[in-house]
């Protein structure tokens, strides 16, 4: 009976892989997987549609990664169930794979809006490099695309696809794009700069049909909004969220909100059973609760803190937060936390904003802590905002420094410049 | 011996004297020509496209000044959170080693360095830049030209 047995092969795995590897050497670990090895990095799937990149830029791990840390991996094989009496994951061809301890790590799948016509030929998604694939091969004899939904994998989808000359459109259904992660000023300067390139922006309105083409019905030919507009394509990417793939627990007793509910250990409420990444949810140090954070280096520490825990050396979660850094359209973005407090008005908000530039600082304070921030066209120093916010230092000392232009960790008193590098140090 | 004894042993590390540092910037001048294709000051700041970037930053607040590079983190964020893998951790110099080929730019590591001491390229090869001690050297230029020894190359073991 192989002792670990994760379910996924991406970022998750990878983690507790690696983390399982310190602590244990010799226990035997099996990852099913219904991609194949090797694992590659999902966030990067824009670059293999718009530059070509090779598999080995793509690859998140070596070749030899399986091999080398002595993964049995189970490939093209969807687990469709776990039996916790009988202590084994079940997959689609009826095979059992016995556990000692068990990770999912299942990620997360694009939610699909069942809209009038969602089922014709030329709807994409945008997360797995197979969707990458089959869609770099419809773009070959497509002109114009619509990418429903301004989020991360929306915007990201359509700088991959304005890159390959194809006439992109996004359409946003809240009143702006980047929402869970920018506050209305950042959203514009993305904005302005996505529309300098050629796409269209339209925030507000969403798509409510898509027909299909004049001499093919089957084809997609043009998407209809809520407004009425018609805006004629041959490609739709759906790209409107990600949500947790947790059916292969439901009806287990494991504990599932959005996602699989697990601890500061990442266990979740059953012995021996632990889940990570997006498929989780998981403690967020800003928020003080758990939730769901579909974000690759989350997933990894996630993994990281299981593998740990399940090999038996107890680490705690230091927790995650909404964090990401953008370089979409060729605007540098970095943000972090609660970038957006309104309503919060124990929230104390510091900015400042270089309209010849478009250099966007904001930091938002509260109880003498960051706890939140956005970084535009200058992110150099974004690390240090993160570090100040996660490690909850009080800045009531040099705060209004924090959005100065010559903000550096020189504007950290000495004492603490001296605790980071120790901490860089020890570890 | 395990891998941390083995990185305590041979790691080297760039330590800063701020009691002797003077903010002249020469380590940033140096620092921007070692990695420039043509090793010439002129050249490097003024014809090289795309520019280089220096890898070490002048931090200036009067009559405090501070230069901040890579600190080579025993457990560094920057590769914890690199999405494609480019950035890791070499078990023998103990040095944190930047991929540049496998590098997808996406800025992760910038947003979690607690020094900022990556820098994002923001030349068309969209990648980030930071200090590599400058390996082919052998004593890294921002030390070996700092005229009153706020840099120094120590054995950090």
């Amino acid at each position: 009976m192989p002792k670990y047995v994760i379910v996924g092969g991406s970022a998750g795995a990878v983690g507790a892989i690696e983390a399982i590897r310190e602590v244990d050497a010799d226990g035997t670990i099996t990852v099913i997987s219904e991609e194949a090895p090797p694992a590659y990095s999902r966030p990067m799937i824009g670059e293999f549609l718009s530059v070509d990149a090779s598999m080995r830029k793509l690859a998140y791990r070596s070749e030899g990664f399986w091999q080398q840390n002595r993964v049995e991996t189970i490939v093209r094989k969807k687990a469709v169930g776990v039996d916790l009496a009988g202590r084994c994951v079940k997959l689609d061809g009826g095979e059992k794979v016995y556990f000692e301890r068990l990770l999912i790590a299942s990620g997360s799948r694009p939610v699909i809006v069942k809209v009038k016509g969602i089922e014709k030929d030329g709807v994409f998604t945008f997360t797995t490099l197979a969707d990458a694939s089959i869609l770099k091969e419809r773009i070959a004899r497509s002109r114009r695309a619509v990418v429903v939904g301004g989020g991360l994998i929306g915007v990201y989808a359509a700088d991959a696809l304005s890159d390959l000359g194809v006439e992109t459109t996004i359409v946003e259904l809240r009143e702006r794009i980047l929402s869970l992660l920018l506050d209305q000023v950042a959203s514009e300067i993305v904005k302005t700069r996505i529309q300098e390139k050629g796409v269209d922006v339209i925030t507000g309105h969403s798509v409510q049909q898509i027909l299909g083409k004049q001499d093919d019905e089957s084809e997609v030919g043009a998407v209809v909004l809520d407004d009425g507009r018609v805006i004629a394509c041959d490609i739709v990417v759906m790209a409107v969220g990600v949500r947790p793939r947790i059916e292969l627990v439901q009806g287990t007793g494991i504990n599932v909100n959005v996602g699989i509910v697990v601890d500061r250990f990442m266990r979740t409420n059953m012995p021996d059973v632990y889940a990570c990444g997006d498929a989780a949810e998981a403690y967020d140090f800003i928020l003080n609760d758990n939730r769901v954070l579909p974000q690759w280096p989350t997933a990894y520490e996630g993994g990281r803190i299981a593998g740990y825990n399940m090999a038996g050396k107890e680490v705690q979660y230091p927790g995650g937060t909404l964090m990401s850094a953008l370089k979409y359209f060729d605007v540098p973005v970095a943000a972090a936390g609660l970038t957006d407090p309104r309503g919060d008005d124990r929230c104390e908000v510091l900015s400042s904003l270089d309209p010849l530039t478009s250099t966007y600082k904001k930091v938002v304070v509260k109880d003498d802590k960051v706890v939140g921030f956005i970084l535009v066209n200058d992110i150099e120093k974004a690390g240090i905002l993160f570090y100040l916010m996660s490690k909850g230092v009080n800045i009531a000392g040099f705060k209004e420094k924090l959005v100065s232009n010559t903000f550096g960790l020189i504007s950290l008193p000495a004492k603490i410049r001296n605790r980071m590098l120790e901490e860089s140090f020890r570890g | 011996m395990t891998a941390s004894h083995r990185e305590a042993v041979t790691m080297k590390k760039i330590i800063f004297r701020e009691e002797v540092c003077m903010g002249c910037g020469l380590c940033e001048v140096h620092c921007l020509v070692q990695h420039s294709r043509s090793k010439d000051t002129i050249k490097a700041y003024r014809r090289e496209d795309p520019k280089p970037l220096s890898r070490i930053r002048l931090e200036v607040d009067r009559p405090t000044t501070s230069v901040v590079q890579c600190q080579n983190c025993k457990d560094p964020p920057c590769v914890m959170a690199c999405l494609s893998g480019a950035m890791h951790k070499d078990i023998d110099s103990g040095l944190v080693v930047h991929d540049a080929d496998r590098c997808g730019g996406c800025l992760t590591c910038v947003i979690v360095c607690p020094f900022g001491a990556i820098k994002p390229d923001y030349s068309i090869r969209r990648i980030v830049a930071k200090c590599d001690m400058c390996q082919d050297t052998g004593i890294p230029s921002c030390v070996s030209n700092c005229p009153n020894e706020a840099l120094v190359y120590v054995e950090a073991g």
